[in-house]
């Protein structure tokens, strides 16, 4: 077939790209329909985010939680699975980092209270996917609706357990105590320090690292074991799957579980790490963000943190950009994420043939 | 206790509004083989554009005309990406919703300088309620007064549209040349391909109707039941009327159940606030606030009935051939 002959960084890096490209030229266009010079905001952005090291730290701290989010998307895709519920995975992973905290704070260390903290978050996170992934594998129900569904059933339930049982006495908004230092994970700044390196105060932790270690791991299980093997041969080609005896149902809830441990670790970087008490609204849409994030880093983990640091650096940049120009409102950089989820997801076959056109003609002549 | 009956079913009627136009808004997308998870968008985007367009030309109507338009537009949008492009639905709705997430707000500042909101709309530029004839000389009758004067009378006009709507939507869907060829695009897009029909002109003309519907439902909430636009004030009331579009089975008169009650549902949460309940205790409202969506699955699980939606929902139509 003539596919064959479309050079690999033809449809690895240039279509990608160029689809990025489509996205950040109409946001350019919406920057100029306010009035405004997108170069010198592009400007200040890039400043905001890059310029100054406590800029880098909140550009990597944003990108910690986008990490997850995105490799929670990305795993399921591999298996052709629309996980739309990444936000309330989040959630209900916070849920179970903050009770591990609340729970062991004053009498653990550190070192004991870590680990147990990320199977807390892994856990309730995979729980949160466990009944859509059931549903979907055994019922036949859709994966993308009952993940839509329990996006809102998991914000429900949380303002109940905030306003009915983890809410400090006397507080007036719903938070709950705030964790003994014990259960802090460690900033960057801190970390640092005793090296001799001295940086500016971020909220970026040691979250950070985890993120980098998942996708260490997201790669070696999806390329290099047997069972990746069966996830992306399901997500190619699901009857195939089913002739090559694999057992699509039971992959299908693992491959679930493992997207919404994935997103539950959101809650490390922000109960944990920052702001170190159970909170409402802590997600703030990086589970939706999520879904950019793994499109554009086409579903690799590679991808998928040059893609994070890049909307890291947007969230870091959009609110320099906000304060330098007041007419522009941080949303802007929602507006710019959804084209990218437009252009490279939805449009992503628009330039696709045209694109591939020009490389097989070449190659023919 | 009947005056607190109707009270709750009077909000029901205006809570149901919107999920109504937007479940029917679906429904003809859906029935054309069109996912659109993107419902939540184009009623947040009409909703905007329908208070912006209301306080600057000082009328409720313009502003719905520019309410169609803008969600129309995000319609169109969606099918260029799923019609033409035969992109994935899903994402292509994501990408909506999160488009207009950020917009109206972006556009909202610039424009009105006030945070992301649209000015207070006042007289011509809200759709206000209409008084029935004589609704206030019965209202002393017993029983049908008070159904008369506090359910039926009332209500802004778009509350009746909506309504109107549903047998609307059944004549179009059941009776209709064009229903015909919409319901079986939506089944088997192959053999309406055969018999000479353009898929993609079907599918275009279902989406723009689902644009006009959901434009109807953005403003109504901004110009009608609210008096301006507040940032992501359609606050899921589009997924929602997916649940309800789900729960409704694709069908125009169990879809119209489905919504008043789930808009039944928020009305009782409402008044459920604080109340306790002789023998159960205080119901805590995040209870009822997600039986919808609680429903739904249970639903989509097979426990209640069984959902099946058109057969071709969500895949794109690819040409064949020879």
């Amino acid at each position: 077939m003539t596919q064959a002959k479309v050079p690999a960084w033809v449809s690895i890096a240039l279509i990608p790209f160029i689809n990025v490209m489509l996205a950040f030229f109409v946001s350019a266009l919406v920057i100029l329909a306010l009035g405004e010079d997108p170069i010198e905001a592009a400007g200040y952005l890039i400043y905001g985010a890059f310029g100054y090291d406590e800029g880098i730290g909140y550009t990597l701290y944003y990108a910690t939680n986008l990490i997850f989010t995105g490799l929670a998307v990305s795993v399921a895709f591999k298996a052709g699975l629309f996980n739309i519920g990444g936000e309330g995975q989040a959630y209900i992973g916070g849920l179970g980092v903050g009770l591990v905290c609340l729970w062991l704070d004053s009498s653990m260390s550190l070192l004991v209270i870590i680990p147990l903290a990320i199977i807390g978050g892994a856990l309730f996170g995979a729980a949160w996917a466990y009944i859509p992934a059931y549903l979907q594998a055994r019922r036949g129900s859709h994966v993308v609706i009952t993940t839509i569904m329990f996006n809102f059933i998991a914000s429900s339930l949380m303002v109940y357990l905030m306003v009915n049982w983890l809410k400090q006495d006397g507080r007036m908004s719903p938070n709950s105590r705030t964790f003994e230092e014990s259960a802090w994970l460690p900033y960057m700044h801190e970390m640092l320090a005793p090296f001799g390196i001295e940086i500016s105060a971020s909220p970026l932790n040691a979250a950070f690292f985890w993120a980098l270690i998942c996708c260490v791991f997201v790669w070696g299980l999806i390329w290099h074991t047997r069972w990746g093997f069966q996830l992306r041969t399901i997500g190619t080609n699901a009857t195939a799957a089913l002739y090559a005896g694999i057992d699509n149902p039971k992959v299908t809830i693992w491959v679930m579980l493992i997207s919404g441990a994935l997103a539950g670790f959101v809650g490390l970087n922000e109960i944990m790490g920052v702001n170190h008490s159970l909170l409402l609204n802590f997600t703030a849409g990086y589970g939706f963000a999520g879904i950019a994030v793994s499109l554009m880093g086409r579903n690799h983990p590679v991808g998928i943190i040059i893609a994070a640091i890049l909307f890291g650096a947007l969230y870091q940049g959009g609110s320099e950009l906000a304060f330098e120009i007041p007419s522009i409102t941080p949303e802007i950089v929602v507006v710019i994420q959804g084209l990218v989820i437009l252009f490279s997801g939805a449009l992503e076959n628009m330039l696709k043939g045209r694109i591939e056109g020009l490389f097989i003609r070449k190659s023919v002549a | 206790m009947f005056e607190t009956l109707i009270l709750i079913l009077d909000a029901t009627m205006r809570v149901s509004t919107p999920l109504i136009l937007a479940a029917l808004a679906g429904l003809f997308s859906e029935r054309s083989g069109i996912v659109d998870i993107g419902l939540e968008g184009k009623i947040l985007g009409g909703a905007f554009a329908a208070a912006a367009a209301a306080s600057v030309f000082g009328s409720a109507w313009v502003g719905l005309v520019f309410a169609m338009l803008a969600s129309i537009a995000l319609a169109l949008i969606h099918g260029f990406a799923c019609i033409t492009h035969r992109g994935d639905h899903i994402v292509s709705g994501v990408a909506i919703n999160t488009i207009v997430a950020g917009l109206t707000v972006t556009l909202g500042l610039d424009w009105f300088g006030m945070g992301g909101q649209t000015p207070n709309l006042s007289g011509d530029e809200r759709f206000l309620s209409i008084t029935f004839p004589f609704a206030d000389a019965l209202a002393d009758v017993p029983v049908i007064g008070l159904i008369y004067s506090e359910l039926l009378s009332g209500h802004n006009i778009l509350v009746y549209i909506a309504f109107i709507c549903v047998p609307v939507t059944f004549w179009a869907i059941y009776k209709t040349r064009f229903g015909l060829r919409l319901r079986a695009v939506g089944e088997n897009p192959h053999a309406v391909d055969t018999a000479g029909i353009s898929v993609a002109f079907l599918r275009y003309r279902a989406v723009i109707i689902c644009g006009i519907l959901c434009g109807l439902a953005g403003a109504y909430l901004s110009t009608a039941h609210n008096a301006g636009f507040l940032k992501d004030m359609s606050a899921g009331k589009g997924y929602i009327a997916l649940a309800a579009l789900i729960f409704g089975k694709w069908k125009p008169v169990p879809v119209l159940f489905a919504c008043l009650l789930f808009g039944f549902l928020d009305a009782v949460a409402v008044r459920m606030q604080g109340v306790s309940l002789p023998g159960i205790g205080e119901i805590p409202v995040q209870a009822i606030e997600v039986l919808p969506y609680v429903l739904t699955v249970l639903l989509l699980a097979g426990f209640i009935g069984k959902a099946i939606g058109p057969k071709a929902v969500g895949r794109p139509y690819v040409k064949e051939r020879a």
